[in-house]
């Protein structure tokens, strides 16, 4: 006999193997989800999820894909937050401090409660991104929340209303595009492309029997 | 941390780890590969699949469980639904909001098309944004596009449709380039030059990455384009069955509402099916490394109105699935561990292949292992092979993890396992699906005028196995290139009299042939629920 522990999907008691992910207690529970389910692998931010195990007082959050169950966990899923995402050109902004008090300008309503870091499911200094985002220094945030997978929790969670989500989309998006060095020998090889520098050697391959191309295959030279 | 029953394995892994790092293994010779592969590998194996008595592909075989879903009945009768009550009425009509669809769709607005994109989940849930390990692209002087057609050809068993293939390699520098100009952020050296590494099976070093959330990266800025340009994203919403009009060209789809189950019309010029692979399939059983909706729904829309399928009998299984602990069983361990230097080992410490041959070949030779060598280690779920992850501090410095494979690090620590120190329990997992719809180099489908396909639902690009990282590439080239196109051809395009007689004509078929299917499809989600008794209403 498996060992089981108790949980409480919205309220309502079930038994379940002790070994399952909240998400696959959902489903032995026999809930068919639809939503608050996505890649399943703690990439996708779907399986938002707070807690709180029975007697504590600390609110907890989680993704339930990457979350193993525990005796008198009360769960509640998050399968939706409204965060607020502003529309811009990105071929028209520019990566100034500007663009955030322009965009974004509740981010320097943060209190510094910190309830954001403490709160992230994939353990990030949230309010630190923030900061940075604060000050435009967007390269710092976008290396600081590169690992945020959009779930909400931290902003289900700010009194200032900020959506440090897509603060830090748009962070990275600004440090891509703009301030990270640009790749000369890819802009290279795109204009010899368009210039046909390779049409004759493509030209060649696809209308090669299959038996030479076997060769080329079988003796390629292997970059170490 | 591991329990005692792994305790002498992991001595003798650990006890050869230096003589491991040192140790170059050879590389398989063709033929032994190819005895490998047939004796090995899952495509090989006759009794798990059928043969298709209907449609396109009749006589051809696929798994039982995609024949299952392509010889099912349609989940509408065409007397459900009002085909002149038009919800929906656009140019280009987007089936799927994964990376292929995104990037299709930013391409068809920009060309002035008027787009939507309907997804059964949310965009962004796709198996893109899992793709962990990178893209490639031939834009180091040392390689070419030539070089990475060969690489590719060569790995796809020479099966792949060479002019698809070469479109492929030759808008493969200018996708990273669009990507970028989009603001995706690529690991890159202080110089600019993109930090690139191999691949199994890549001759050159291509594979450009964002850590290991490549696939994330791009998703979300995909994503985040596809909201800034205000392009209509109906989320929670499946199509069910295409719409064709009187001449047979396509031109929409039924839709309907995942929660309230209400059908809707869209009627579109040109409709673009980009719903991803089958992973949830679990075809022969296996785990898969995909995401919730992952069920070959696009195979199955397609194939009722006479889209043939091409290679649907090859799946790829990738060779690193989570095999321990269960919590994350089949989940992906990105190839980009073996590319930074983390060999495969087996039970008693030995290294028993070249950490990077294709994934088929690789997947193979781990099943051997496990099989007739009887040199796997038992997880108490099933056999495993170990990848050896602390040699990649060992060769990279320490900090090298952190660095470049953050999101593996995270999975295995939230259950306990740090692979910065301990290495990690590895088995095939299903990963992609290698086959699908034929498209024209242009991604129209040749036997259904007006329906395009892009991504992992089209068939041909990567012959029968796929390397790494040409499925991130396939999606941003096919994707942008089937928007594109799809837009062109929408504004020369005029909707006749809508139709679903094609949903009665395949009843009729499976009639005909005799079937007596059991189910509905497409299959929309797997039900991964335990409920003994429910209810039917």
């Amino acid at each position: 006999m498996e060992k089981t522990v108790n949980i409480y999907l919205f309220g309502k008691q079930y038994s379940v193997p002790e070994d399952l992910t909240i998400m696959r207690a959902m489903e032995y529970a026999g809930y068919q989800l639809v939503r608050g389910c996505g890649c399943r692998n703690g990439f996708c931010g779907a399986c938002a999820t707070i807690y709180r195990i029975k007697g504590e007082s600390e609110l907890k959050s989680c993704l339930a894909c990457q979350t193993k169950v525990e005796e008198g966990m009360y769960i509640a899923t998050l399968p939706f937050f409204p965060l607020v995402k502003q529309v811009y050109d990105i071929e028209k902004i520019s990566p100034t401090q500007q663009i955030m008090m322009q965009l974004y300008p509740e981010i320097y309503a943060c209190v510094g409660c910190n309830a954001c870091t403490k709160s992230c499911t994939q353990g990030l200094n949230v309010m630190q991104y923030i900061a940075y985002a604060q000050r435009g220094e967007f390269d710092k945030c976008a290396e600081e929340s590169f690992d945020c997978v959009m779930c909400g929790v931290c902003s289900s969670r700010c009194p200032a209303g900020i959506s440090h989500p897509q603060v830090a989309m748009l962070a990275r998006r600004l440090n891509g595009k703009y301030l990270a060095p640009k790749s000369r020998h890819l802009e290279d090889r795109v204009k010899e492309i368009k210039d046909g520098t390779f049409t004759q050697l493509i030209e060649e391959l696809m209308g090669k029997p299959i038996d030479e191309i076997k060769e080329l295959y079988n003796n390629r030279d292997i970059e170490k | 941390m591991y329990s005692e029953n792994f305790r002498e394995s992991l001595k003798a892994v650990e006890a050869a780890r230096e003589a491991n790092i040192a140790y170059e293994p050879a590389r398989m010779t063709a033929q032994e590969k190819e005895d490998l592969l047939s004796e090995f590998h899952p495509d090989y194996k006759k009794s798990e699949f059928s043969t298709l008595k209907i449609g396109p592909n009749k006589g051809e075989s696929v798994p039982h469980e995609l024949c299952e879903v392509l010889e099912a009945h349609s989940r509408i009768s065409p007397d459900d639904v009002d085909l002149s009550d038009i919800k929906y009425d656009v140019d280009v009509l987007i089936i799927g909001g994964g990376g292929a669809g995104a990037s299709a769709a930013i391409e068809a607005d920009k060309a002035g098309a008027k787009v939507m994109i309907v997804t059964k989940l949310r965009i962004g849930d796709a198996n893109t944004m899992m793709a962990e390990g990178g893209i490639q692209a031939a834009d180091k002087p040392n390689d070419s596009p030539a070089i990475h057609f060969v690489d590719a050809f060569g790995g796809g068993h020479y099966a792949a449709k060479r002019e698809l293939l070469a479109k492929l390699v030759c808008d493969a520098p200018e996708a990273i380039q669009w990507l970028n100009d989009l603001g995706v952020e690529f690991d890159k050296a202080p110089d600019g030059t993109m930090i690139t590494t191999h691949g199994g099976g890549t001759s050159r070093k291509r594979m450009h990455a964002a850590k290991d959330y490549s696939g994330a990266e791009i998703m979300r800025t995909l994503r985040d384009e596809v909201l800034n340009r205000g392009i209509p994203v109906v989320d929670f919403t499946s199509a069910i069955e295409l719409i064709l009009d009187e001449s047979g060209k396509a031109a929409g789809a039924v839709l309907m509402n995942m929660e309230t189950h209400e059908l809707m019309v869209a009627r579109a010029k040109t409709v673009i099916i980009a719903t991803g692979g089958a992973g949830r399939m679990h075809y022969q059983g296996f785990p898969t490394s995909n995401h919730y909706g992952a069920t070959a729904d696009g195979l199955v829309l397609g194939y009722r109105v006479g889209a043939k399928l091409l290679y649907a009998d090859t799946l790829q299984y990738h060779p690193t699935g989570a095999a321990f602990p269960q919590q994350i069983f089949g989940a992906l361990v990105t190839e980009k561990v073996r590319s930074l230097g983390a060999k495969l080992v087996n039970r008693d410490g030995k290294v028993f292949m070249h950490p990077l041959e294709t994934r088929d070949v690789a997947a193979a030779s781990i099943i051997r292992e496990c099989t007739a060598r009887g040199e796997g280690v038992d997880t108490g779920l099933g056999q495993a092979v170990w990848l050896d992850t602390p040699m990649i501090e060992a060769i990279g410095g320490e900090g090298t993890i952190e660095a470049r494979i953050p999101a593996m690090m995270r999975m295995f620590a939230d259950f306990g396992i740090d692979i910065r120190r301990e290495p990690i329990l590895v088995y095939p997992t299903l990963h992609y699906q290698n086959g699908g719809l034929d498209i024209n180099v242009d991604g129209m489908t040749p036997n259904v005028k007006n329906l395009f396909v892009a991504g992992e639902a089209v068939g041909g690009i990567h012959g029968r196995n796929r390397l790494m990282g040409n499925s991130l590439l396939d999606i941003i080239v096919f994707g942008r290139n089937a928007g594109i196109n799809a837009a062109a051809l929408s504004k020369e395009t005029t909707v006749g009299k809508l139709t679903l007689e094609h949903v009665d004509a395949y009843e009729e078929e499976i009639k005909r042939a005799g079937l007596n299917p059991t189910t509905v499809s497409p299959k929309l989600l797997p039900d991964y629920t335990r409920r003994k008794q429910e209810s039917k209403l």
